[in-house]
């Protein structure tokens, strides 16, 4: 059944990829929708299963490679962890292949979208069953060519080209990092499969091993090389800046990869490592240190844009910096809650965006929207779910997640994990603020698009709407629904073996212990920003651009996202650019083309040229020469040998 | 044997001197009559050998017969003069060297040719059987028979020579009429004779 | 001194040499060049010749016969096509005859 919950998605890409135009726009559509709706089912009944079963199960599939000491073979790794990640992944991809039948309804290449999002699914799933370092390493290049090619789906869009370049290149520096890291495990364990180095790990706490000429402690280096694949892949600073940019690609893809998936791979990461990370506190510490950064980082952005997906892209990197900063208190279960309960509402988020956009005929900017919740209502009513489950207000399972985190960084009582809360913190006030902010600018107010558009508004087609509901009904209760498993009393029973917290570092047991006052902090100013965003932008409309002009040096670095894109561009890409320019003009055009084609060809003419200006023409020239041969020969013979 | 010397010396000084001015001259009908010079001299020089044979051939072949070709050709190209004689002095050097190398060269090599110091040249006696033959005689006794294949060949290159001289330099002239025999003969009535009807005082146009 | 071998060797060499001067520092006479083919040939005659009555052996003296006969014929030959070269340029000047000028 494991093996069927894999790769129905996979066969669902292949029929829809390779015999799109034969079984057509409807045929595609119902295939591959169809595989991975029974692919969410099998994933739910697997569900089931692990948890009944006791520890880990290992499916071997396939050998892949037999050398030397080391042994890769293709299998499914069945726990918790790897059970609760294939849920997320089934249901959400299921929805959003619900969602694009109505979405990419007038596209031209429907086939290729649903074959590509089904292939995207299915290296997703090879990631997160993997057993060994090779086969996640696999999934994690899967996705991320996945999502390039969904990314610039729309490939005569030359912002979508470039967009998907450079979330390809920008993951490819966090890929390096992590094959890196795989080789750090490799020197250090000897073995890739992770029964052998999560059991090997406590044995090799303070080992040391040479980088670039340093000795360092070789596990927390192989931890920060591994966590380095995933500052890519998830869009921690430094490594963030694809993410805004890949909101190019359709709003389901946004939905599926940037939201619930792709970006939680690298929490996933560091979740199914923990075993080696719990031995590494250097490791750990920094991954919470930038965790908590991008948190406040890109909810202080995500504040001043003005493009509705941008808002929910820089708000699924704040997110994504909150699960870090609970891994880095050892509270991988609290990461992965929150991973389950963000895939519900930020998945929701983006689908209501795009049945906004749908409505407002590809609009995206939210100056140019408003007053539409009377012409959406059910994208209104589902949205705010969404938002007030972001916002961490009780009863979604927002707030159970996200105060959890918050919580158990206040409990372990480590300068991490303080800094984490206090980040963390003030990015729930600002959290709560722009999406309050995203509501009222698109749904309240007087309607600020033109006439034509607004009478064009219509609410989704039912197959849009339905996915709306599961995500919104996850929403709300999934949170009081799996709280006491996921990182209440029940976690030990409900995980397992599948992760792994030293009772030293445990953290969520002292959740109990946190003081009521900091308990309630992030639920006030969750409150407060969802009120500073009411008063802005429903009640004195004028405050916003009077602030902005005020502070307008702040506004502007906001709105340019702390001048990151145009800071790479002048340290990396313009350097690049010179270099590149250079070998090929100097470098390729000159010395090699000249000395090779170019001056072997020279050089032949010019010998040719002259040497036939030996044929003169004149007979008594060539009499003479033959002479000269003659006289020259005699001379050779009468000399004495 | 004092006459000899004095002979020889006279013919060869002669002869060097003819080929320098058939080189050299200006005028080339003087060149050609210095070529029929150094011709003669070099008969005289076989006379003293004793091939008395392959002097006269000498004179008459290349004498009688290419020298007089030379000299026809020669007036027949009608050449002007004036502008003969160009860039002989710019290529004097080089080539004077070249030559001089050479000469050096062949000179030497008959210089360290081990020679029976001063062994006069004898006049060749061809015995056969003891009896002296003359210099024509026993030339035919060996052309006849044992290189009468080379004598063939060389008859068919002179055959060859010919008919190539002639085929090179033939002209048709268009206003010259001339016969062909196999066409006269091969005429048929109907190309000769052609039957008119005429009407009764009409003429015959 | 008794006239040797090598007298007649020695000037048979100097009518080569002269010959060979005449090839390639005459500038403006194809029919020049031919004499001095000629006198090379000569030379070579001369030089059968004188071999010939040195070892007692008769068959450089026929072997002088038929090199005559060859130049003889090739003075023909290149005679005639002088004349048709003439013919068709009307210059024998040596320095117009470029025409295989690579």
């Amino acid at each position: 059944m494991a093996v069927a919950v894999v790769f129905l998605p996979l066969i669902g890409a292949f029929i829809a990829g390779f015999l799109g135009r034969l079984i057509g726009d409807r045929g595609a559509q119902l295939v591959t929708c169809g595989a991975l709706l029974l692919s969410a089912v099998l994933g739910v009944l697997l569900f089931r299963d692990i948890l009944a079963g006791e520890g880990p199960r290992v499916i071997p599939l396939a050998t892949w490679i037999v050398a030397g000491g080391v042994d890769v073979t293709w299998s499914l790794r069945l726990d918790t962890l790897s059970g609760v990640m294939i849920l997320v992944v089934t249901i959400v991809s299921s929805m959003v292949h619900v969602y694009s039948i109505g979405y990419m309804a007038h596209d031209p290449s429907i086939p290729r979208f649903m074959a590509y999002l089904s292939l995207f699914t299915f290296a997703m799933l090879a990631l997160v069953t993997a057993d060994d370092f090779v086969q996640l390493f696999f999934g994690w290049e899967g996705v991320g060519l996945m999502s390039y090619l969904l990314i610039g789906f729309w490939y005569d869009r030359p912002a979508a080209n470039t967009a998907a370049i450079k979330a390809f290149v920008v993951n490819r520096v966090g890929d390096f990092g992590f094959a890196l890291g795989i080789f750090a495990v490799l020197a250090i364990f000897g073995a890739l499969d992770f029964g052998t180095v999560f059991g090997k790990a406590p044995s090799v706490v303070g080992t040391k091993m040479e980088f670039l000429s340093w000795q360092v402690d070789a596990l927390p280096l192989a931890c920060i090389l591994l966590f380095i694949g995933a500052m890519g892949k998830s869009a921690q600073i430094p490594l963030h800046t694809w993410l805004p940019d890949a909101m190019e690609g359709p709003t389901p893809v946004s939905a599926l990869i940037h939201a619930a998936t792709m970006v939680t791979a690298g929490v996933f990461m560091v979740a199914r490592l923990s075993p080696m990370f719990e031995y590494a506190p250097t490791a750990i510490a920094v991954v919470g240190v930038i965790g908590a950064t991008t948190a406040i980082f890109a909810a202080s952005i995500g504040m001043a844009q003005n493009d509705i997906k941008r808002v929910i892209a820089w708000s699924t990197c704040s997110q994504l910096g909150y699960m870090f900063a609970a891994a880095a208190v050892s509270a991988y279960a609290a990461a992965i809650f929150h991973l389950f309960s963000h895939a519900f509402f930020k998945g929701l988020l983006f689908l209501c965006s795009g049945s906004v956009i749908h409505a407002m005929g590809g609009e995206q900017d939210m100056r140019r929207m408003g007053g539409l919740w009377r012409k959406l209502p059910w994208t209104y009513g589902t949205m705010w779910i969404g938002a007030l489950s972001l916002s961490g207000i009780p009863l979604f399972s927002g707030y159970y997640s996200k105060d959890t985190i918050l919580e158990a960084d206040w409990a372990a009582g480590t300068a991490v994990g303080r800094y984490a809360w206090v980040l963390g913190v003030v990015a729930a006030f600002m959290t709560a603020f722009y999406i309050s902010r995203l509501m009222f600018m698109t749904f309240h107010g007087e309607p600020r698009a033109g006439e034509e558009t607004m009478h064009h508004a219509h609410e989704s087609p039912w197959v849009m709407v339905i996915p709306l509901l599961v995500l919104a009904t996850g929403a709300v209760f999934f949170g009081f629904v799996g709280y006491d498993f996921f990182v209440g009393p029940e976690r030990a029973s409900f995980w397992k073996s599948s992760i792994l917290v030293l009772p030293q570092l445990d953290s969520l047991a002292k959740v109990e212990e946190v003081p009521q006052l900091a308990r309630y902090i992030p639920l006030a100013l969750g409150v407060a920003g969802i009120a500073t965003a009411y008063l802005f932008y429903v009640i004195a409309k004028t405050l916003p651009v009077r602030l902005a002009a005020r502070l307008r040096a702040l506004y502007l670095f906001l709105l340019n996202k702390w001048y990151f894109d145009e800071f790479y561009d002048w340290l990396f890409v313009r350097p690049a650019m010179i270099i590149g320019d250079g070998l090929w003009k100097s470098g390729d055009g000159t010395v090699i083309d000249g000395f090779g084609p170019d001056g072997v060809a020279a050089v032949t003419r010019d010998l040719a040229r002259q040497a036939s200006r030996l044929q003169t023409g004149y007979l008594y020239h060539y009499a003479f020469a033959m002479m000269i041969g003659l006289v020259a020969l005699v001379t050779w013979y009468l000399l004495p040998r | 044997m004092i006459v000899q010397a004095i002979m020889f010396y006279i013919f060869a000084g002669l002869a060097v001197a003819s080929g320098v001015l058939v080189v050299s001259s200006r005028n080339p009908v003087h060149s050609v009559l210095f070529l029929i010079g150094a011709f003669f001299n070099a008969a005289g020089l076989f006379v003293l050998i004793g091939a008395e044979f392959l002097a006269m051939i000498l004179v008459v072949v290349y004498v009688g017969a290419v020298a007089v070709l030379f000299l026809f050709v020669v007036m027949m190209l009608d050449i002007d003069f004036a502008e003969l004689r160009g860039g002989f002095v710019r290529y004097l050097p080089i080539g004077a060297l070249v030559g001089f190398i050479l000469l050096g060269e062949l000179v030497l090599v008959i210089g360290s040719w081990a020679i029976a110091p001063g062994m006069p040249m004898r006049v060749a006696v061809a015995a056969a059987g003891g009896v002296p033959l003359s210099n024509t005689r026993a030339l035919g006794d060996i052309l006849y028979t044992r290189y009468l294949f080379a004598f063939q060949a060389a008859g068919l290159i002179l055959l060859v020579a010919m008919i190539g001289a002639i085929v090179l330099t033939l002209r048709h002239r268009a206003d010259v009429r001339r016969q062909s025999i196999p066409a006269q003969l091969a005429r048929t009535r109907a190309q000769t004779v052609e039957v008119v009807k005429v009407p009764v005082g009409s003429g015959s146009r | 001194m008794a006239i040797g071998l090598a007298h007649y060797l020695t000037v048979a060499a100097i009518l080569f040499t002269l010959g060979i001067f005449g090839i390639f520092l005459n500038r403006k006479n194809v029919i020049i060049m031919l004499m001095s083919i000629e006198l090379m040939l000569l030379a070579v005659s001369i030089n059968l010749v004188a071999f010939s009555v040195f070892l007692d052996n008769l068959v450089g003296q026929a072997f002088a016969m038929f090199v005559l006969t060859v130049a003889a014929a090739e003075a023909a030959i290149g005679l005639a096509i002088l004349v048709v070269y003439f013919r068709n340029r009307g210059t024998i000047a040596v320095e117009d005859i470029n025409m295989m000028k690579g």
